[in-house]
């Protein structure tokens, strides 16, 4: 039987569990967000962060359907920034058809997670795109 | 204020194929054309700057070996797509620091036929998920969370200004940029297309990443440039034609991206271009409504939108509108990319930041044939490399 202690998430901002959510480096002294590990902040050059979780709706400021890209990567997919109180992210429009009707500027999305694959031992990985809120 | 420097040669090879050559080859080209065309030989250069980005280090030493090797020092140059900005700008910086009178700025880069120059490829899976890097990423992340291709992130660049200032930034508007630079350069002798396209050819084309179709991308090539630069007390001392001919550098500039709020996610080539805008116009002291041709970094159609806002050649929000107007066609009130830009003339990465230079003298100097802007007195040419650096240079027709 496959339990939680099973799964890994495919990046570590992603914080798996019963309330999936992903989650940011703040800088204490600015307030400036990080989904990577940064040394100092590029913002104001703090060195001091604590982690934050960043809500799990909004909405696509912008978009691209990528139909050319590396082999072994799916096209098309849809490539987007999503806005999340205030907060940017990277990630895919997932769970809808890739095509301009479908995915579009200021759409409503939340969090969806899914698997991606397993490794040798059995591990699965937990990646994490956006889903439309309604849908068309 | 420092004493003005001048662009006293300079030269662009074809931009295309050029199978029988190597880079340094090719570099040679322009090399030895710049100098026959500034009336100058290397013994007359104190400093040399060289960028070949997809090439590794070392270029310029080995473009010495092909057209002089004096001893001078070698600046090797790598900024992303902004690399020749960058090598001209180094000299040009040694010049003003007066280290030496004459300097000479090349580019060059083989790329014809490459595909994808960012996220062409992509590790394998590993056999074991361990998190690794400053994302803690237990594999390749392309194409699982957005895009590291080039298409697709100016594609997302482009579609943001629909959204940031509520315009209708649609597919057949980006298209239509892309077929006024496919039919500048039929008039360009120099460009790798030369080909105009229908409107209905370019959004049919191969889709790469909506909104952008193949046409609609840079077109890698190989091509070389280069540029000898001279100080103004240099320049007084040359001959009437070579005086007649020197276009003045009225202004040099290399920005990189402040942080701003999502440039992690979406690099900011915004902010970026119109600081560096900003300060072009004020070391110039000439506005926007100076210009009487922009050669400016159209990437992807879905870039040269935006860069008519950052250039503030249209007013905020207003690009649509702008490009619309007619405005940035050759016959327009601001020619932009008369050349056919990186998306018809060819986009050899450290190449381009010195032959949009070429393209201005070309017009200022009153020598650009069949394309040439009747009466042009100022340019500007603009280019940035993501991670990010942009370059501008604004060029005035000499006085004498």
């Amino acid at each position: 039987m496959v339990t939680m202690s099973n799964q890994v998430p495919l990046v570590d901002y992603l914080v798996l569990g019963d309330t999936p959510h992903l989650e940011a480096n703040e800088c204490t002294a600015c307030g400036a967000r990080f989904f990577d590990h940064r040394s100092a902040c590029a913002s104001c050059s703090g060195v001091s962060f604590k982690k934050v979780s960043i809500p799990t709706e909004g909405f696509v400021r912008t978009f691209s359907l990528v139909s050319m890209a590396a082999p072994g990567i799916d096209v098309p997919f849809a490539a987007a920034v999503v806005e999340c109180g205030g907060t940017s992210i990277r990630a895919n429009v997932v769970n809808t058809p890739v095509d301009p009707e479908h995915v579009t500027i200021g759409m409503k999305v939340r969090l969806a997670t899914f698997p991606i694959g397993k490794d040798s031992e059995g591990t699965e990985a937990i990646g994490f795109g956006f889903e439309p809120l309604e849908v068309k | 204020m420092s004493e003005a420097v001048w662009i006293l040669g300079i030269n662009m090879t074809k931009f295309g194929k050029h199978p029988d050559k190597d880079a340094a080859g090719l570099a040679t080209d322009a090399v030895l054309a710049a100098l026959v065309d500034g009336g100058v030989t290397m013994k007359d250069m104190g400093v040399m700057a060289a960028g070949n980005l997809m090439g590794g280090g070392g270029i310029g030493q080995v473009i010495q070996k092909q057209v002089g090797q004096t001893g001078i020092p070698v600046y090797n140059v790598a900024n992303a797509c902004a690399t020749g900005a960058t090598a001209l700008r180094t000299v040009i910086m040694a010049i003003k620091a007066g280290e030496c009178d004459m300097g000479l700025a090349v580019g060059v880069e083989m790329i014809a036929g490459a595909g994808l120059l960012a996220g062409g490829s992509r590790g394998a899976d590993s056999d074991t998920w361990v998190p690794s890097g400053r994302y803690g990423a237990v594999t390749s992340v392309d194409g699982r969370i957005g895009t590291e291709t080039m298409p697709g992130v100016f594609a997302q660049i482009g579609q943001e200004y629909g959204y940031a200032h509520n315009v209708d930034a649609s597919f057949e508007l980006f298209a239509r940029i892309s077929e006024k630079n496919h039919a500048h350069s039929v008039l360009n002798p120099l460009a790798s297309y030369q080909k105009r396209f229908t409107l209905e050819q370019i959004m049919g084309d191969m889709m790469i990443a909506y909104p952008n179709t193949r046409p609609m991308c840079s077109a890698n090539c190989d091509g070389a440039a280069a540029a000898v630069v001279v100080s103004d007390a240099k320049l007084k001392t040359l001959s009437a034609e070579q005086r007649r001919r020197a276009v003045k550098i009225s202004a040099s500039i290399l920005t990189s991206d402040p942080w701003e709020e999502a440039c992690q996610i979406l690099p900011n080539v915004n902010t970026l271009t119109r600081n560096a805008a900003n300060q072009a116009y004020e070391q110039a002291g000439v506005g926007p409504s100076d210009l009487d041709l922009v050669e400016l970094h159209d990437c992807f159609a879905t870039a040269e939108l935006v860069h008519y806002d950052n250039l503030m050649l249209c007013e905020p929000g207003g690009a649509v509108d702008f490009f619309n107007s007619g405005a940035t066609w050759r016959d327009g009130s601001t020619p932009v990319n008369v050349s056919g830009g990186l998306e018809s003339k060819g986009h050899p990465i450290a190449a381009t930041g010195i032959a949009n230079v070429w393209e201005i003298c070309h017009h200022l100097r009153g020598e650009a044939g069949d394309r040439q802007i009747q009466g042009a007195k100022v340019g500007m040419t603009h280019v940035i490399g993501l991670g990010s650096a942009c370059g501008i240079h604004i060029l005035e027709k000499s006085a004498a």
